[in-house]
């Protein structure tokens, strides 16, 4: 029923014959808080260094799909998984009981809805994954940090100001500091819960361009409600409704010639 | 016409947001005078003491040992046993007090086990304080023999602290955002991380509050002390835990004998001779001072923590 994509994506015809890898790939996802179950059978393929965009309407398990990616469910009792994500090259299922969820998310880094960052200097709030990895050298962990707020763009805006709080910064501000922190671990996929939600137009298309820059580098997902920004950010767009997933398909395509008459209805604002 | 109308009901508005603020006003004003009336009490309360204790609010008050003399009496050995008694329960409660939160709060299952555990804590804090003394008779002062010593003294007001330092800590780790947790573990940290390097920080000052708020509920206990046998008459000083020569420190005062401030007033107030009612007084003074002055302290703290982490 699902339509699988086409192989070249349409919205890089310079990039058409490159043979795009499969990074990880759900396979009959099913994802239940106690007897709700809220994702229903999901097969979809996120394509390695493209942006995925995961859209619907409120309550139609998005975001529930999305933290599977990282397991974050785990730290709420009484849900539980079926079926698989397998994360590639090594092929490894995401939400296996046997692999461990901080094993995952040390793979997978997050940016939340709301900008997060901990009551700690900027510094210290990018140096975190890497003390948690382990990282004591202090010219390396300086490098690193740099390294990840220049490729968040925020480099130049609190280079001279690294020891000052996290929370001094403005909301766009702390949600590029976040998407810093997530970087310097580097991680193999990036998954962007609603990123923008919080933040007003401006600082909204500071981030769009940074995961814009972000996509060459890394696996993004990104779920988000404003359909505009997903046609704006994504080479591939997931359209689901109350957990089941309706199309999946180049951005292009699902916004200009969507095959379902679910997501025609939902991207011309039938409702939503 | 219509101009009248919108005049009419304009005043109309007006009136009736008026008359609501009237209510806004009383109940300002209601609201005042009993915080007021509650405040002078204590005011009074205070001045009384320190009225009737004045003539022995002196230096040799503090420096002197109790005597059969009223005017020759004081409260050294009050106050240092009290200080002593203090620094064993902070010592002793601290630890266990914030440790046992840390696993009601973040680790603990969600069952019935973990809610009948919950209930209990609640329910220890409201316990009065002479079950403690007791029950720190039974265990502290003749199981484990430890007599009529400041660490039965400082385990005892251990106990009936606890629960008011669990309570407290469990607030302040509760205060800290999902977001930050989720943040942490999304990076990668372990349970233990996310509590360690985030959770504990983010709350030391509800919980540096709850624990001075819990040690001046315990510094004014009379009741548990009397019950394990605090003597009412110290004329020696213990051994000071602080030593010139290495290792610098002594626990040899854990295990002496010891007074503390209500204990010494408790038995000024019970002498017939009026003379003592006086030095009681003055006692009284200085432990309401100690009192407030560690309130204080506990302000001051969750003010400079407030301060630097706002969510």
């Amino acid at each position: 029923m699902t339509p699988r994509p086409s192989v070249e994506a349409t919205r890089r015809p310079a990039n058409a014959e490159e043979a795009l890898v499969v990074k990880s790939r759900a396979e009959g996802l099913s994802f239940y808080y106690g007897a709700v179950r809220a994702l229903k059978d999901l097969n979809i393929e996120i394509r390695e260094k493209r942006v995925t965009a995961l859209i619907g309407p409120s309550g139609c398990g998005k975001t529930t799909f999305l933290r599977c990616f990282n397991r974050m469910h785990d730290l709420t009792p009484g849900t539980r998984y079926e079926g698989r994500i397998i994360l590639f090259p090594d092929s490894i299922d995401l939400v296996d009981k046997g692999v461990d969820p901080i094993e995952v998310r040390m793979r997978i880094g997050m940016v939340f809805q709301k900008p997060n960052p901990f009551p700690k200097s900027i510094f210290e709030n990018v140096a975190y994954g890497l003390r948690v990895r382990g990282l004591r050298s202090k010219p390396r962990v300086e490098e690193e940090v740099e390294r990840a707020l220049r490729r968040a763009a925020i480099w130049d805006e609190v280079k001279d100001r690294l020891d000052s709080s996290g929370l001094s910064l403005s909301g766009g501000q702390q949600q590029r500091l976040c998407i810093a922190r997530a970087l310097a671990t580097n991680p193999e996929i990036l998954l962007f819960d609603e990123p923008t939600s919080a933040l007003d137009p401006i600082a909204t298309a500071r981030i769009e361009e940074l995961i814009a820059e972000l996509r060459d580098q890394v696996t993004v997902i990104i779920v988000t409600h404003n359909m505009q920004q997903a046609a704006r950010v994504s080479d591939y767009t997931a359209f689901m409704y109350l957990g089941e997933l309706i199309e999946f398909d180049n951005t292009s395509k699902l916004f200009t010639n969507p095959s379902q008459k679910a997501t025609e209805d939902y991207i011309t604002g039938r409702y939503g | 016409m219509h101009a009248t109308t919108a005049e009419a009901s304009l005043q109309q508005i007006r009136a009736d947001v008026n008359r609501r603020k009237i209510l806004d006003q009383v109940f300002v004003i209601v609201g005042m005078l009993i915080m007021f009336s509650a405040l002078l009490v204590l005011v009074i309360l205070f001045l009384d003491l320190v009225r009737e204790g004045a003539p022995r609010l002196n230096w040799d008050f503090l420096t002197s040992f109790p005597s059969r003399k009223a005017e020759r009496a004081g409260i050294l050995s009050a106050w240092v046993g009290t200080s002593l008694i203090m620094l064993t329960t902070a010592t002793v409660s601290m630890p266990i007090g914030v440790a046992a939160a840390i696993y009601l709060e973040e680790y603990a299952p969600k069952n019935w086990m973990t809610a009948i555990i919950e209930i209990n804590v609640t329910n220890l804090a409201g316990v009065p304080s002479i079950i403690y003394g007791l029950l720190a008779l039974g265990l502290f002062v003749y199981q484990f023999n430890l007599g009529q010593s400041i660490a039965a003294a400082g385990l005892t007001l251990s106990l009936l602290i606890l629960p008011i330092v669990i309570v407290a800590t469990r607030e302040s780790l509760r205060a800290v955002p999902r977001a930050i947790r989720e943040a942490a573990y999304a990076l990668g940290a372990t349970r233990w991380e996310v509590t360690a390097h985030h959770v504990l920080p983010y709350s030391t000052g509800g919980i540096l509050t709850g624990m001075i708020i819990g040690l001046s509920r315990a510094i004014g206990e009379t009741a548990p002390l009397i019950t394990i046998g605090a003597l009412s008459f110290i004329a020696f000083l213990p051994e000071s835990p602080f030593k010139g020569e290495f290792p610098f420190f002594s626990f040899a005062w854990l295990k002496e004998a010891y007074t503390a401030m209500p204990i010494q007033m408790f038995n000024w107030v019970s002498r017939p001779d009026p003379a003592f009612q006086v030095n009681a007084a003055a006692a009284g003074a200085i432990l309401l001072g100690m009192t407030l002055l560690m309130n204080g302290v506990a302000i001051y703290v969750r003010y400079r923590f407030r301060k630097r982490i706002n969510w």
